[in-house]
């Protein structure tokens, strides 16, 4: 389970103090699947940070399955997101110099499986990903659909509880945002909890519910 | 897939920006590894033909004047043998060979030649006091060098090249070339000199010097037959270059103070003003490549990490802790120190072989153990100017590296 509580967070920007989150609580259980939407600047991408281990608190406390995220060290922290957070990104974040095979290769090397293992297992979420005739592909021989398609294999590979996802569809068309839309109903389906950040009111329909965030706090939740 | 693969592909994915570094060690390496190559050979050469002129040190007695090197002993002024002992109980370093000596003249034939009396080695090394002086070890690194053929060749060639004889018996005698021209003896001839009788056991090759017209018999036998005490008119040393560099003509006056010791100064100063000149121009080579290159390495290296803020996000981001992105960079640097350090002393070696001829005028062979010293130096600068971009990359803010997100 994903949680906060009392959870607040401000930037100083330009000798303005804006505040990202301000006193959220907020509980999302195993297996939810929870989009957040709202205007740019209300504070999504700081959300989907601290769950991610990646962004303190200015106060409260953040947990992942009942441990307080920033009472762990960055190591503790990167251990977290490795053996149970997986990433996807609106700009997909795949290293242009490796191929597609090698990129969703990087959680299963960061987890010390052997390199058998990692290709085995990379393949096949390649497979699955309905890219197996591309996986020699660097990210610049893919079109973007493509490549959002390796991103998500490389959410998968080390079949993570827990996928956050920054808006997923951004710089997509509408087939391949749809097509990503299924896929992390899929997940959902398997009993992963789906986080997924989102302007598109139509790829927040996917979730279970939504949240808005308007100006660092929840203003109300719908069930879809 | 393992850290390496990321580290090459790297590399070769962005081989352009990393040449300017590469090329900046490429080059120092290779100067410093060309420079050291001559100036071993170049020092080389130099020991072996101060090697060739035998003794280079002369101990004389205090009134004696220097009119001709090779003939200093020619002289009436003697001094106690003793001094010998003192030289080698002393705990001086760089004498190679010593080579005690009395002479006095002798008539051969209606001829004036000269009876100089020496003290064959064996009779050091039979000393155990002596042997612990160390005086016929040759400290590391010394100037003189080791000449193949030598330690193998005939005894008289030795004596004429280093003045210092392993065996001679007491009614053994070498003759000088105008000598045995002179009376017609050869090899296994015998000759009566103050009235003992002598066995020729070599009749030495023509040098162009005074010894030609000398005849070389024991020390110990001399002495009596010249009618003279444990007494000596010179000792030859040949001394080891560094260690007169380093004051070894001071340090005997000081053992000796009675004595004059002369030395062949100026070759052995042009020699070591050579060698000084070579070892801090080695020394400027290193500081340019410390600073330029490091530099060069460091700045390439924090571009690098800036360059590479969103990857190093996203890999923090799957699961990577500090530690992996401090070793990814320290290994793309542990790589580029590899191939300086080896392009370098191939480089360096190959102008060394080519113009260390032109310049120093000694033919210039691969030195294997420069290859270690080029690739140690290589990784040392890289990893050291890496290392804090390294630092900065492993403790970048993921936050800030995925500021898009």
């Amino acid at each position: 389970m994903l949680s906060m509580k009392s959870v607040s967070k401000s930037y100083q920007h330009r000798g303005k103090t804006i505040t990202a989150l301000y006193d959220v609580t907020l509980a999302i259980p195993k297996g939810d699947f929870v989009a957040i939407v709202g205007p740019s600047g209300s504070g999504k991408s700081t959300f989907l940070l601290m769950f991610g281990g990646m962004l303190s608190p200015a106060s409260g406390s953040v947990q992942v399955d009942g441990q307080s995220l920033y009472d762990m060290n960055s190591e503790q922290r990167a251990v977290v997101r490795r053996e149970k957070i997986g990433f996807v990104f609106q700009t997909f974040n795949l290293v242009p110099y490796l191929t597609a095979l090698e990129n969703v290769q990087i959680p299963l090397f960061l987890a010390d499986l052997s390199e058998e293992e990692q290709k085995i297992r990379a393949a096949a979420l390649l497979e699955r990903v309905g890219l197996g005739d591309r996986i020699d592909h660097k990210p610049s021989e893919l079109s973007i659909g493509q490549q959002q398609r390796v991103a998500l294999a490389r959410m998968l590979a080390n079949d993570p509880p827990i996928i956050l996802a920054d808006e997923p569809t951004g710089n997509l068309d509408p087939e391949n945002a749809e097509s990503i839309q299924e896929f992390l109903k899929e997940a959902n389906d398997e009993g992963r909890t789906v986080v997924m950040v989102t302007h598109d009111m139509r790829a927040a329909q996917v979730a279970r519910r939504t949240l808005r965030l308007v100006d660092g706090k929840i203003l109300n939740g719908t069930h879809n | 897939m393992k850290l390496k693969t990321f580290v090459w592909r790297e590399i070769f994915e962005r081989k352009n920006q990393l040449v300017t570094s590469f090329v900046a060690i490429l080059l120092g390496i290779s100067v410093i590894v060309a420079v050291k190559n001559i100036t071993f050979y170049s020092e080389k050469a130099v020991a072996r033909e101060l090697d060739a002129l035998g003794a280079n040190i002369l101990i004389l007695p205090k009134s004696a004047s220097l009119q001709d090197y090779y003939g200093a002993d020619m002289q009436e002024e003697e001094f106690p043998e003793e001094y010998v002992t003192s030289l080698a109980m002393s705990d001086i370093q760089g004498l190679d060979n010593i080579s005690p000596k009395l002479s006095v003249p002798v008539e051969l034939g209606g001829k004036q030649f000269t009876l100089t009396g020496i003290l064959p080695t064996n009779e050091f090394q039979a000393k155990a006091a002596w042997q612990g002086a160390g005086i016929f070890s040759r400290p590391e690194n010394c100037g003189t060098v080791e000449v193949p053929g030598i330690l193998a060749a005939p005894t008289k060639e030795t004596l004429v090249r280093e003045r210092v004889i392993s065996t001679l018996e007491e009614d053994e005698a070498l003759v000088g070339a105008d000598v045995g021209a002179t009376l017609g003896v050869k090899e296994g001839d015998s000759l009566t000199l103050l009235g003992k009788d002598f066995s020729i056991i070599a009749v030495l090759p023509a040098t162009g010097t005074v010894d030609d017209s000398r005849v070389f018999a024991h020390l110990h036998t001399v002495q009596p037959l010249a009618g003279k005490g444990s007494v000596l008119n010179a000792i030859e040393i040949l001394g080891c270059c560094n260690e007169i560099s380093k004051g070894l003509v001071q340090k005997i006056n000081s053992l000796l103070p009675d004595a004059k010791v002369v030395t062949i100064t100026q070759i052995v100063d042009t020699q070591v003003k050579t060698n000084q000149m070579m070892a801090k121009l080695s020394l400027l080579f290193l500081a340019i490549i410390v600073l330029v290159g490091g530099a060069s390495i460091a700045n390439y290296m924090y571009s690098n990490v800036f360059e590479r803020r969103k990857e190093i996000g996203t890999l923090m981001a799957l699961g990577a802790g500090s530690r992996v992105v401090l070793k990814m960079f320290l290994l793309k640097a542990l790589a580029l120190g590899i191939a300086g350090g080896i392009a370098g002393y191939v480089l360096g070696t190959v102008i060394a072989v080519i113009f260390g001829p032109r310049i120093a005028g000694v033919i210039v062979l691969p030195m294997a153990s420069l290859a270690l010293w080029a690739l140690g130096v290589a990784v040392a600068i890289s990893l050291l100017a890496s290392y804090f971009p390294a630092r900065q990359a492993a403790r970048l803010d993921p936050a800030t590296a995925l500021q898009e997100m």
